[in-house]
């Protein structure tokens, strides 16, 4: 019997910047459908973790498999065509575009005229900016150029998607929609989200990685890890010690 | 503004365009029209810049690179065929080619902005060094010799389709020159409503984000330049025409400035902004030296730090921003009569019914 490969597995993958090392070996695997979160203090390797994973960064050492096709080192926009879409930690969207030709440009790509139109208007939808679709980005505020991210990455259909704080700068209502809409999605499809806040994170979480000077430290169950000492030590500390 | 508002305007313009070409020869004479048909020439090359820069986000230094090539091109290949129609080909598949092997090495080596601008900016020079050293009879492709810094003189001008018997006079060679400038104008309008175009738009807005949707930022920029080297080419192709002469100072640096002032002046971000910041500027240059108390160069430098002071974005945004401004009060003033009259209707309403 062949065992089915990990939809995403890094191997001893490691970044140098100088003498710094942001990733050091880090071993990491994800199965199809799951949902994995990521934590760690600032400074713990998540970002750059991530920016390897979408080929914004080139590994110094390591290899990175997806769906046992090696990606690492490979151009950013291969990788989002094999499937890898993100959210990026400071928006990263069309600020002189309107909302609508923002999630336009994530949809036609691989589609039809008017199955493009068709999912830009589901994703309005999801993302409640319907309204606003006619606005320039550059002049929304903070949380809904978020959202206008989110809805990029989800009208490009990935069959990954990696969100580097998703909830940062939003309202409580927006962040309990942002996880309702991400276990909406894991219903279809895998995620891995890097988060800060730790109400979000036992919303949303099954299992949680733990980043720690560029290794992981820890994966376990959400429960298990919050419970951990050594995570309260680096990280949770004051918060959940209490 | 809306978007149906803007097209309206858009297409507006281009009947506005085709009607002043349409009449020009009546109302000028020869020497006005010949200088206007320069204009257009030259209209064309903004319009190339104003193309890649406002909509690729390539600011190239050099682009008179492209229109030079484009010259000598239909220069040498008129007076190898003496047929322009094959040249005028030439013209713009030389720069084109130029450009392609260029922007390759360029985009594909992810060369910074700021670099893109230095090496265009040399690639002209060397250009500029090479055509001004090649005096002499061993410099001859086919029959055409190219002069060196003497330049190619008495080039054969623009001929009906293949028939190199029918030369244009002068009225025709302005329709062609004005009537290819519209044709580029619409081209680039159609373009930028494509797919490709609005990718590139998006390139230009944050090219990150669009590799990250799958878009290859190398391969969007590169189409983008070698379509502006393109259009650069057929301007000199319109350029040569007009005068019947190429020579080596079609590659100085001063013109290469004065396009990016144009653009500056009429707008960057807009297809009209260059093509009106041309002909203003080029208008104004030429009056001023029809006289003897202003050294031009002055004149155009004062000119452009008011402009930069204080009128940043340039003319035709300037203009667009005032008309959106006006046009939103109108509505804003008709909407909250309306709603007055409706009050009117309500209140008169119980009158009328009882």
């Amino acid at each position: 019997m062949t065992k089915i490969p990990p939809l995403l597995e890094t191997r001893n993958l490691t970044m140098r910047f100088g003498g710094v090392l942001a990733n050091d070996g880090v071993n990491f695997s994800l199965g199809e459908m799951e949902l994995r979160c990521l934590i760690g203090p600032n400074g713990a390797g998540k970002s750059t973790f991530f920016k390897m994973l979408t080929g914004q960064l080139t590994p110094s050492e390591g290899t990175i498999r997806f769906r046992d096709h090696p990606i690492d080192g490979h151009p950013s926009h291969e990788i989002a065509r094999l499937g890898i879409g993100i959210k990026t930690q400071i928006p990263n969207v069309f600020n002189g575009l309107s909302v609508r030709e923002n999630i336009w440009l994530a949809a036609q790509r691989k589609t039809t005229r008017n199955a493009a139109r068709q999912i830009v208007d589901e994703v309005l939808e999801r993302i409640m900016l319907k309204d606003l679709a006619g606005a320039i980005v550059g002049q929304l505020s903070h949380g809904q150029r978020q959202w206008v991210e989110i809805g990029t990455v989800l009208a490009a259909e990935p069959e990954l998607i990696l969100l580097d704080e998703p909830a940062a700068g939003m309202t409580d209502e927006e962040t309990e929609r942002t996880a309702e809409i991400i276990h909406e999605i894991n219903k279809t499809r895998a995620l891995i989200v890097v988060e800060h806040d730790m109400e979000f994170i036992k919303m949303i979480a099954k299992t949680v990685t733990v980043f720690h000077q560029g290794r992981i430290m820890l994966e376990d169950n959400v429960e298990a890890v919050l419970a951990d000492s050594r995570v309260r030590d680096v990280y949770l500390g004051k918060k959940v010690a209490a | 503004m809306s978007d149906t508002v803007k097209l309206s305007a858009q297409i507006a313009a281009v009947l506005v365009a085709c009607i002043v070409v349409a009449v020009m020869p009546l109302y000028a004479d020869l020497f006005q029209l010949m200088q206007f048909t320069l204009f257009a020439s030259m209209a064309v090359l903004a319009l190339s810049l104003g193309f890649i820069w406002g909509f690729g986000g390539i600011l190239c230094f050099g682009q008179t690179a492209f229109f030079g090539l484009g010259a000598y091109a239909y220069a040498v290949a008129a007076i190898n065929y003496g047929d322009s129609t094959p040249a005028i080909l030439c013209a713009v598949i030389v720069p084109a080619l130029f450009a392609l092997a260029l922007g390759y090495f360029v985009f594909y080596g992810r060369i910074s902005d700021v670099y893109l601008g230095v090496i265009t900016l040399t690639v002209t020079l060397i250009l500029f060094n090479v055509f001004n050293s090649t005096a002499g009879d061993e410099y001859t492709i086919g029959t055409a010799r190219l002069g060196g810094f003497n330049g190619m003189p008495a080039v054969p001008t623009f001929n009906m389709p293949f028939d190199p018997t029918a030369i244009l006079y002068p009225e025709d060679s302005w329709y062609v020159t004005g009537g290819a400038l519209i044709a580029i104008y619409v081209g680039l309008r159609l373009l930028l409503r494509s797919r490709f175009g609005r990718v590139a738009i998006a390139v230009r807005e944050n090219e990150t984000r669009a590799a990250l949707l799958g878009y290859d930022p190398r391969v969007v920029k590169l189409w983008v330049f070698v379509l502006g080297g393109a259009i650069a080419g057929m301007g000199g192709a319109l350029y040569v025409n007009w005068g019947a002469f190429v020579g080596p100072t079609i590659f100085a640096l001063s013109l290469s400035a004065e396009i990016i002032i144009w653009i500056c002046i009429g707008g960057l971000g807009t297809l009209i902004g260059p093509i009106v910041g041309c002909f203003l500027i080029q208008y104004l240059v030429s009056q001023i030296g029809s006289q003897q108390s202003f050294n031009s160069n002055l004149v155009l430098g004062a000119i452009l730090i008011v402009f930069v002071l204080l009128l940043p974005q340039g003319l035709v945004p300037t203009l667009r921003n005032l008309v959106a401004a006006g046009w939103y009060r109108v509505s804003e003033r008709r909407r909250e009569t309306g709603h007055g009259q409706s009050r009117q209707m309500t209140a008169g309403q119980p009158v009328g019914a009882e």
